[in-house]
């Protein structure tokens, strides 16, 4: 198989490049896209991803598999490669480091700016902060994300303004915070959230949705805080 | 609209938030809507429309304050509009640092072809 990766030194390369790899797939099993990148690093130790789970747990191997934003550790081949060909390229829209390691300083900017953490001003119990099963069940689909990047940067609204809009991983964070019944920081979060780029760039085209490799939907999460924001508004 | 914190501010934003903006953006379009299906209604339903009656519709005061609606639901849906663009492609990261300037330029255009459309069309409104 013909493995194609991006390949970039900010300190030596004048500009990116891409590097051809001829690996062989042994038949009979469907390997996992970071297998094949082990191959192709066994041919080639220059080349530099960054991995560590294996398992779709850590959300460091997030990078663009034949042009579309995924795990390369869960990604099997049987679902990605066409013509023998498999294209690697780094996550779009985020500086290079080196080949597929992109800076996601911006991406955890914008997470930092959520405030992710409980927020409570009541006293603080004696053992613990209750919560219903049902408020409970509220922050399924949303607790889950791993912070991998692959939807923020597949989202032409967090390319033109990563600064500004906080993109969906973030805002699915967001609205992790907002629903959650423990947090009593409800409306400086969406004070936080009201102006024209942070919430309201999302054009609900669902590219986060598309790509997101643990089934996520930011998409109707920024449809709440949007409801939420309307209500206060109101 | 409660307390406000804006982390996020632009020149050209002129402290607006992005609920109003958003709820203007979908009222304006309805009473765009309503607009273009009413007329669309009148002008399939008078095979043969004289220049009288044609004066006649617009010389009422309800077609005289729908149309007026619908001019500044207009304007408001072009402006909101046009500054999103600006705001995603005339910015620094797609053009440098020329970007702010070309961006005001932009914006003042915009904003100088809608007062004259809106001055225009309250002439034409107002002469029938
Ligand atoms: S739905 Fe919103 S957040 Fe998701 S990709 Fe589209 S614009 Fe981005
Ligand atoms: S929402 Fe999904 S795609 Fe986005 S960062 Fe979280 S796990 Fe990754």
């Amino acid at each position: 198989m013909l493995v194609s990766v991006y390949r970039y030194n900010p300190e030596t390369d004048l500009k990116p490049s891409m590097r051809d790899y001829q690996i062989e797939i042994p038949g009979g099993k469907d390997l996992m896209v970071l297998d094949v990148l082990a191959m192709v690093k066994e041919q080639d130790d220059s080349v530099a991803y960054r991995r560590s789970c294996r398992e779709g747990v850590c959300g460091s191997d997030g990078m663009n598999i034949n042009g579309v934003n995924g795990l390369a550790c869960i990604t099997p081949l049987s679902d990605v490669v066409k013509n023998d060909k498999l294209v690697l390229r780094p996550l779009p829209g985020l500086p290079v480091v080196r080949d597929l390691v992109v800076d996601m300083s911006i991406f955890y900017k914008q997470y930092e700016r959520i405030e992710p953490y409980l927020q409570n001003d009541d006293p603080v119990p004696a053992i613990e902060r209750l919560q219903s099963p049902e408020d409970r069940a509220k922050l399924d689909g949303l607790y889950e994300c791993i912070l991998c990047a692959c939807c923020s940067t597949n989202c032409p609204s967090f390319w033109w303004n990563p600064e500004k809009f906080v993109g969906p991983a973030g805002l699915l964070q967001a609205y992790r915070f907002l629903a959650d019944s423990r947090d009593t920081h409800t409306d400086e979060r969406l004070a936080n959230l009201e102006d024209p780029f942070s919430v309201f760039r999302c054009r609900g085209i669902m590219n986060c949705v598309a790509v997101c490799p643990k089934g996520l939907n930011p998409t109707k999460a920024i449809g709440h805080i949007r409801e939420m924001l309307m209500e206060r508004g109101a | 609209m409660g307390m406000k914190n804006m982390q996020v501010s632009s020149v050209t934003n002129f402290g607006r938030s992005g609920l109003s903006d958003w709820l203007i953006q979908r009222v304006s379009a309805v009473i765009l809507l309503l607009y273009i299906v009413c007329h669309s209604a009148i002008i399939l339903s008078t095979p043969e429309m004289s220049y009288a009656q044609w004066r006649e519709l617009f010389a009422g005061t309800t077609m005289r304050i729908f149309s007026l609606l619908t001019l500044l639901a207009l304007c408001a849906h072009a402006w909101i509009g046009m500054w999103t663009v600006a705001t995603d492609y005339l910015t620094r990261r797609m053009m440098g640092s020329k970007a702010t300037l070309v961006r005001l330029v932009f914006l003042v255009g915009c904003i100088a072809v809608l007062a004259i459309y809106f001055i225009w069309c309250v002439i034409i409104l107002w002469s029938v």
